[in-house]
């Protein structure tokens, strides 16, 4: 008989290495050349935002888990990618206070009052965003060009220093488009918005270590692409300007407001692109990502629904 | 180069290093054997000898009962000491003989080679099957012969062996194809004639080089073909298997037979082309006993009946305390907590893994990631197999298609939260055959 004693456990008796916390953790470090761009364009602000937004996040995560005597799991680092997340949709000149109420809205209203991670239907940093904008629409509309544009803006006769390309563009304004310049991220924009190329980098990093599914970014990004050329608007401005690439390659794919099914995923993708397009070019704002987003996490419990695989060999039932 | 393969399904370390390359040693006779009257799928065999009886190696020793039913032969010589129920690896008290070693060998006369292949008619081989004692040695121990019986109006097309060993740290099928592929094939041609077949097929993985190469080499000239296969796991499932081998998908909730394929392990054809060869009927089989937590892991011929102990005292013993002792692969074997369980005729392999390779059994909920419907071969939704039935929501789980799932694991293996989607999965099926038996 044996002496010592042995756990007997159910099989599988081996394990990936990958865990939620290490998902989350990467997703951090996805977003960290974001972080850069911010700091690079918009100073030290940029940083106090996001670690105000951060810090209330997990704070607030920790705070509801206590109350509710639910065991506290900060450490699996989605609260901290929420913060993150909410920060990198706000607008520089934002009072600091800001970032800390709509992250502690994000945990405790967007998370938390459903049950914690994996049962919120709606994305949280959405979720945060979209209640600052209702309860501060001023402040957070208010935007900043890095000083270093200024020079492009000076150029333009029409431009107005407060307002985002896409909102110039709403209000029928003809500016010549600075496309280098929105590339890298030297915009006027939310923090984390600007830099297509640090974005890029990071969804990258996600797509090539298979956390987040290219059926949702190439969804999202594609209908954007066609549904421009089909309006006659210009795709290139339409895929740099405003928060398409931060949404479609970090929003879009967050795991628990998005399908599970891979057509599921895909259709997802497409949906946020036609709401964007749509909100976009008659909607009543200027930028749409948010919004179709949050709208197509409704959509997902139907979307898995509807697109369960055939499964192998599978045999109707009565059939 | 692309191998033939299935869709989905997941990349595991192999760690098969450790054993991959070691000829298989045979383990010397064991002083007692246990031997369960079940050891394969269907009735139990019914024992012929007495307490006190002296029995000889080779001897039957108790009768199949019916036609799914097997007959068991004594192991080793000596004294039946007991007939009695013992621990067996399903965790019940199973009937079992017990045989204590004369410590020699005496083989028992009655054992010859029966006539030469081409003699025998598809019936006889048959019979031969069941008198072997032959049960699938890849874990599943179903009677072999019964396979050869199609459905009227099914014909068998194809008998695929199953050499992928897709099971990480298993390596006793890769020696068997390295160092018996004789035997492996002269039991495939015989299963050919059995079945009426037209072609043999092996699917071997492609990490095994050394028996791809021997396989062919004993198959040259024979309707025989060797199909290397992407190493992926469960690329050795049934299902699974024949679709890589003949792109043929078997129905959920049908045999192979459907597609007219019969599926084997190379293991039994060895045992089968033994038989052919020798008389020997099946008596020991090839055990890789091997993990971080064996001293000397090892490739070990053992004769049935043997207990864990004896085979783990042969390699050395633990390591250090163990942290968890699996019987068969640890995709898919279970885990045991004690060491008086007899080898039988479906026990591949001994792992075991070290107190630090054991992790915590905590999980977190399921945080949608998807990772699971990217693997499952069955192109299921294990989540929602997860999620309903852990709040016995049995009717969704069905709707979901449970019993479509094949419980390889991958779901498990991949989930981030380390949810136990497996267990859950088998609960709830268990929970549903019940409550159809009362309903
Ligand atoms: S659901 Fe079943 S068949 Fe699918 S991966 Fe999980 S265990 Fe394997
Ligand atoms: S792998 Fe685990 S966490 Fe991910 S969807 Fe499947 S069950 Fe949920």
């Amino acid at each position: 008989m044996l002496e010592t004693e042995v756990v007997v456990s159910a099989s599988p008796h081996i394990r990936q290495g990958v865990t939620t916390e290490r998902i989350m953790w990467m997703v951090v470090i996805s977003l960290l050349p974001a972080v850069f761009a911010s700091i690079t364009f918009f100073g030290g602000r940029a940083l106090l935002i996001i670690l105000c937004s951060v810090f209330s996040a997990v704070l607030t995560e920790a705070a509801v888990e206590i109350l509710l005597k639910r065991p506290v799991t900060v450490k699996d680092g989605s609260a901290a990618v929420t913060g993150l997340l909410l920060a990198l949709t706000l607008p520089p000149t934002v009072p600091l206070i800001l970032p800390v109420l709509g992250a502690a809205f994000a945990i405790a209203i967007g998370k938390q009052i459903f049950g914690g991670l994996g049962f919120n239907p709606l994305n949280p940093a959405l979720i945060g965003r979209a209640f600052l904008l209702a309860s501060w629409p001023d402040l957070m509309t208010t935007w900043k060009w890095p000083a270093a544009s200024l020079t492009w803006l000076e150029s333009q006769a029409d431009a107005v220093a407060g307002a985002t390309v896409l909102g110039l563009i709403k209000e029928g304004t003809t500016v010549q488009l600075p496309f280098l310049q929105m590339f890298l991220g030297n915009m006027s924009g939310s923090l984390g918005e600007t830099s297509a190329l640090a974005l890029l980098v990071g969804g990258l990093f996600l797509l090539a270590y298979q956390i987040i599914d290219w059926r949702i970014p190439v969804g999202y990004l594609g209908t954007v692409i066609l549904m421009a050329l089909l309006v006659g608007e210009n795709p290139l401005l339409q895929l740099l300007a405003g928060g398409l690439i931060l949404g479609a390659f970090f929003m879009a794919t967050d795991y628990v407001t998005t399908p599970v099914t891979p057509k599921g995923r895909l259709i997802f993708g497409i949906g946020c692109g036609l709401l964007t397009m749509l909100i976009r070019k008659y909607g009543g704002f200027p930028e749409g990502v948010g919004y179709s987003i949050l709208l197509m996490n409704v959509a997902t419990p139907l979307l898995d629904r509807w697109t369960i695989p055939k499964r192998f060999g599978e045999v109707k039932a009565n059939g | 180069m692309r191998f033939r393969t299935f869709k989905k399904g997941v990349y595991l370390p192999g760690n098969k290093e450790r054993t991959a390359s070691l000829p298989v040693e045979v383990l010397p006779l064991p002083r007692q054997v246990v031997l369960p009257l079940r050891q394969h799928i269907g009735a139990p065999a019914e024992p012929v000898v007495a307490v006190g009886d002296e029995v000889l190696t080779g001897q039957k020793i108790a009768e199949a009962k019916g036609k799914v039913s097997l007959p068991l032969h004594a192991s080793i010589s000596g004294k039946v000491v007991a007939i009695e129920p013992r621990p067996h690896v399903s965790g019940e008290l199973v009937p079992a003989i017990v045989i204590e070693s004369d410590g020699t060998e005496r083989m028992a006369p009655e054992l010859h080679a029966p006539p030469r292949l081409e003699e025998l008619s598809a019936e006889q081989l048959k019979e031969l099957m069941q008198e072997a004692g032959l049960a699938g040695m890849g874990g599943a121990a179903f009677p072999t012969h019964v396979k050869y019986d199609p459905p009227p109006g099914k014909k068998i097309e194809y008998i695929l062996l199953n050499g992928a060993e897709c099971e990480p740290y298993l390596t006793c099928d890769h020696r068997l194809m390295v160092e018996r592929a004789d035997d492996i094939i002269l039991g495939l041609m015989a299963m050919l004639k059995a079945g009426q077949a037209t072609k043999g097929l092996i699917g071997v993985e492609v990490n095994k080089p050394d028996a791809l190469a021997a396989l062919e080499k004993a198959a040259t000239g024979l309707p025989i073909e060797v199909l290397p296969l992407k190493v992926k796991y469960p690329q050795g499932e049934e299902k699974m298997l024949i679709y890589a081998a003949t792109g043929r998908v078997v129905p959920a909730g049908a045999l192979p037979i459907e597609v007219g394929v019969v599926v084997n392990n190379v293991a039994t054809a060895a045992a089968f082309g033994e038989y052919l060869r020798t008389g020997k009927p099946l008596i020991s089989r090839l055990v890789t006993v091997t993990g971080a937590g064996i001293k000397s892991p090892k490739n070990l011929e053992v004769r049935l009946g043997t207990l864990l102990e004896d085979v783990l005292n042969y390699c050395g013993g633990f390591t250090d305390a163990p942290g968890r002792i699996i019987l068969g692969g640890p995709m898919t074997g279970p885990a045991q907590y004690r060491l008086d369980l007899p080898v039988m005729k479906g026990t591949s392999g001994i792992v075991v893994q070290t107190r630090a390779e054991v992790e915590k059994p905590d999980y977190g909920p399921c945080i949608r990631c998807g990772k699971c419907v990217d693997v499952c071969p069955y192109n299921a939704l294990p989540n929602y197999f997860g999620l309903y039935a852990e709040h016995d929501r049995l009717a969704e789980v069905e709707k979901y298609g449970i019993f479509d799932c094949r419980e390889c694991g991958s779901c498990t293996y991949v989930c981030p939260s380390r949810r136990p989607l497996l267990q859950l999965i088998k609960d709830a099926k268990r929970k549903i055959m019940a409550s159809r038996k009362t309903g």
